[in-house]
């Protein structure tokens, strides 16, 4: 159990990273290809096959229509909730999606749906750190955003049972951030974390005491971020063309990806320059281009950064906090890199935020040590404990359409309400419970979070059951609903229609589809275990070397094992596993004399009367003979 | 959508044993956790002040009630039982939830008086969830019945607002008017401040009665503590809505 290691996601808009700790410090896991930011792309190759991650980004190019990104901004969201979105990004919902079904995008001729595409990006964080560790990993705790609702944070989990993930804690990113931070300053106080990402903006103030770590009020904007940005600069650049060369590329899905890909890169050099160029190959041999400066792009964007002053003043406000009482502000999110942004979180908590911290790590680094104290802990994590809160009030819809609040948003998670319900009619076995999350008083204006429907009440006059209905929100932020009726002691039957969400039917149906790609997992398993053998046999032969057998061997037999030896080596390192099991069967082979050699010698310590564990060959003999071993599988 | 009705809840009260001992090592004296081997110990169904094993006063530090919290918090997390079985698991969710709702509901002095009080049998006005019902059903805002001191003044005060609001939708605004009713609004929110020193005297007086005191005693004071979260938000209501007013 002690090789089941945890380990803690980053699941954001724009990149994704996987890490856990080592030793007193977390640490990120990088891909293949050496780096730890993993971008949240998909896309589907000319052979049909799944690629994630910077491999990925040059098909958002070549054929957009077979690659998404940014789909965190469609988890647990339905068909209404996207309109705008849809405007904005290039995201192609399936044809024949219906009202009320879940989402579903279209890559080539496939489609997937939000948690599917997620669970793409997630297979490939559990098969980086696989390959660091040479071991299985199936476990983790992934991070959402603070402000997700319950369909979001489900749709997360949802993603990580897909991938093969057992999903032991799903972390707001600001508390994973807030815990990379107090665990490299071991300080006391007033923290507020400032987290504006690709597509979500999270704003927490956290009170750090002793390690342990207590929202006291969390608020945000699920809806903004650095795309919102590039966004606005690609309608500007779109706009200016349709000016200057008169020529109208909107539905030009290629030529408005290459404009993406230059206004980011454009937005990332004015974090450090004080002027730079686009300058775009169009169709039509065209080119576009032109000068921006930092102060132009500020003015431009100042509109979207407002928009994070009004949650963080709210949480403030909830937190019962004026600005000068915070003692540090934390940033986090690759959009925090903006002067404009830096300036304006210096001024909204009147003094300079921290920024040690890798924006872009820090929350992953977070999510690992959670995974840490999960896993039991260790001695730089041990007097450390998360307290967090659920960000939007829970409420019930009752007569005349309103919501009736029943737990608070900013209470600490986990959290309970008990309601109490009766029947109007005689002899009514079922009562429908509409549950909902936000802040507005009409259901309307609230987010539908789920119907439940309570089934086989015992048939009694109107009025007489008494039905305990409890909800519990639990330590990830997910609903949880149980009922009893309480006069005959019955515990009622809950069947939950989730407003936004796959149904448990439906993910296990996805986790067997997704077999069809885990073939490349199941790939990278046998290489596993093949390396794993060869481990084995390899620390066996170094023992022998050092045993008397090994004087009795011919020199001509031991340069055969030495040869045998380097090329087991050589196939380890690389990635053929069935090349490494014959390398193994060829090395057994030319070992076998030594094996037989070593047995006798241990055979004839004993008859001489020695104690088995007062030789060298003692622990071996017990568990047989590892240099013969490998013959039994 | 089905109609339901639903009934306000008691909290059960029975009072914590005090010779329970864990189910994993024996000890006695296990109340929440072990405090010999420390596991999480089955939830009992107990009121707040039983659970942070604090009598039924109203008078509370706050600071004493932080620290145990915060203690309780660190042996009741699911966080710290997330190796063991679904059973000690599902012990840990409920216990900690217990323990965020019971702190959630002492802390504060209002959420502590309304919390006794309905522990005491009473249903608050504000709380009547079936009046409301009621009345949003039949399409009408709740009518709370207004505290007798205040009569005049919340006759006086509506009026005024009735005007003004006329007056808005003709934009014929008179700052005189407005200035009165900005010094009503000041005078009620004073009202409502000089309340708290006000139910501190009913938490005293409450805190004192011996706990064998008799039914008359304990409602004597029980009904001037409703009385007064009533006036509170009543007061609270109406400055409100004349906020509303006067921001329109």
């Amino acid at each position: 159990m002690s090789t089941d290691r945890i380990v803690g996601i980053d699941l954001g808009t724009t990149n994704s990273l996987v890490a856990f700790m080592q030793g007193d410090s977390p640490v990120v896991i990088p891909g293949e290809d050496g780096l730890n930011l993993v971008p949240s792309v998909v896309a589907l190759d000319e052979r049909d096959q799944i690629i994630v991650g910077s491999a990925a980004r040059k098909y958002l190019i070549e054929t957009p229509e077979r690659s998404v990104y940014s789909i965190k901004r469609l988890m647990g969201r339905g068909l209404e909730d996207v309109q705008e979105e849809l405007q904005l990004f290039p995201f192609r919902l399936a044809r024949d999606l219906q009202a009320g079904e879940v989402l579903r995008i279209t890559l080539g001729n496939k489609t997937f749906t939000p948690p599917e595409i997620a669970a793409f990006i997630l297979r490939q964080l559990k098969r980086n750190a696989e390959r660091f560790f040479n071991a299985p990993v199936t476990k983790a705790v992934i991070t959402v955003p603070a402000y997700f609702n319950d369909a979001q944070r489900q749709a997360t989990k949802d993603a990580g049972r897909i991938a093969g993930l057992e999903v032991l804690r799903l972390v707001n990113e600001p508390t994973a951030a807030s815990l990379a931070y107090g665990l490299d300053k071991k300080q006391n106080g007033i923290v507020a974390v400032y987290d504006l990402g690709g597509g979500t903006f999270d704003i927490s103030i956290l009170k750090l005491h002793d390690g342990i770590f207590e929202v006291i009020a969390t608020n945000g904007d699920t809806h903004l971020g650095g795309d919102d940005i590039d966004n606005l600069l690609i309608r500007i650049a779109i706009d200016d063309v349709r000016g200057d060369a008169n020529l109208d590329i909107s539905r030009n899905s290629e030529a408005v990806a290459t404009i993406r890909k230059a206004v980011i890169e454009a937005k990332i050099a004015l974090s450090s320059q004080s002027a730079t160029e686009l300058d775009i190959e169009l169709p039509q041999g065209k080119r576009y281009q032109r000068e921006i400066t930092r102060e132009q792009f500020e003015q431009l964007i100042q509109p979207i950064i407002d928009r994070t002053v009004g949650p963080c003043k709210q949480a403030l406000k909830d937190a019962g906090l004026k600005p000068q009482q915070i003692d540090e502000v934390v940033l986090v999110g690759g959009s925090t890199r903006i002067p404009k942004v830096r300036a304006l979180v210096e001024e909204l908590f009147q003094r300079k935020p921290h920024t040690d911290l890798n924006p872009d790590e820090v929350v992953a680094l977070g999510a690992a040590v959670q995974a840490n104290i999960l896993g039991g802990g260790s001695e730089a994590t041990e007097n450390m404990l998360l307290l967090d809160v659920t960000p939007l009030s829970l409420g019930i819809e009752v007569a005349g359409g309103v919501t009736d609040k029943i737990i608070l948003r900013n209470s600490t998670i986990p959290a309970s309400a008990t309601q109490y319900y009766t029947t109007q009619i005689d002899g009514q076995a079922n009562v429908a419970i509409h549950v909902l999350q936000g802040e507005r008083e009409l259901a309307k204006d609230c987010r539908s979070l789920a119907r439940f429907d309570l089934k086989g009440i015992p048939p009694m006059t109107a009025g007489m059951p008494r039905i305990e209905v409890k909800f519990l929100i639990d330590a990830n932020g997910i609903l949880h609903v149980s009922a009893r009726e309480q006069r005959s002691g019955k515990e009622s039957e809950i069947e939950v229609q989730p407003s936004y969400g796959l149904t448990d039917d439906q993910v296990e149906s996805m986790i067997l589809d997704s077999f069809d790609y885990a073939e490349e997992d199941f790939r990278q398993r046998q290489v596993i275990e093949a390396r794993n053998e060869a481990d084995t046999i390899l620390a066996a032969l170094e023992k022998g070397k050092k045993s008397p057998a090994w004087g009795q061997l011919t020199s001509d037999e031991k340069k055969k094992i030495a040869k045998f030896e380097k090329a087991l080596f050589q196939v380890k390192a690389e990635g053929d596993h069935a090349a490494i099991r014959k390398a193994i069967d060829v090395l057994n082979q030319g070992t076998m004399r030594l094996a037989e050699l070593m047995m006798d010698t241990a055979v004839s310590t004993a008859l001489k009367g020695k104690n088995m564990d007062e030789t060298d060959m003692g622990e071996r003999s017990e568990t047989g003979h590892p240099v013969a071993r490998a013959d039994f599988e | 959508m089905d109609l339901f009705m639903t009934i306000e809840s008691n909290t059960s009260a029975s009072p914590a044993e005090a010779t329970a001992s864990c189910w994993s090592c024996g000890t006695m004296r296990a109340v929440h956790y072990c405090s010999s081997c420390g596991k999480v110990q089955p939830p009992r169904p107990v009121d707040y002040f039983t659970f942070f094993g604090l009598p039924r006063k109203l008078n509370l530090d706050t600071a004493l009630l932080e620290r145990e919290f915060y203690e309780l918090s660190r042996k009741l997390h699911p966080d710290l039982s997330a190796r063991a079985d679904k059973r000690e698991q599902d012990w840990s969710l409920e216990q900690s939830s217990l323990l965020n709702d019971a702190y959630r509901t002492l802390k504060d002095a209002i959420k502590r008086t309304e919390y006794l009080l309905r522990l005491e049998g009473v249903e608050l006005e504000e709380q009547s969830k079936a009046a409301t019902e009621k009345a949003r059903a039949a399409g009408e805002i709740k009518k709370q019945v207004v505290p007798p001191d205040l009569l005049e003044e919340v006759f006086e005060l509506n009026t005024q607002l009735e005007e003004l609001r006329a007056q808005k939708k003709l934009g014929e605004d008179d700052p005189a008017l407005i200035e009165e009713i900005g010094t009503q609004k000041l005078e009620l929110e004073q009202k409502y401040e000089s309340l708290s020193g006000e139910l501190k005297k009913y938490w005293d007086e409450w805190d004192r009665l011996p706990d064998d005191a008799a039914e008359e005693s304990r409602r004597k004071v029980r009904d001037k503590m409703v009385d007064l979260l009533n006036r509170r938000s009543y007061i609270r209501n109406l400055v409100w809505d004349v906020n509303e007013v006067l921001e329109s």
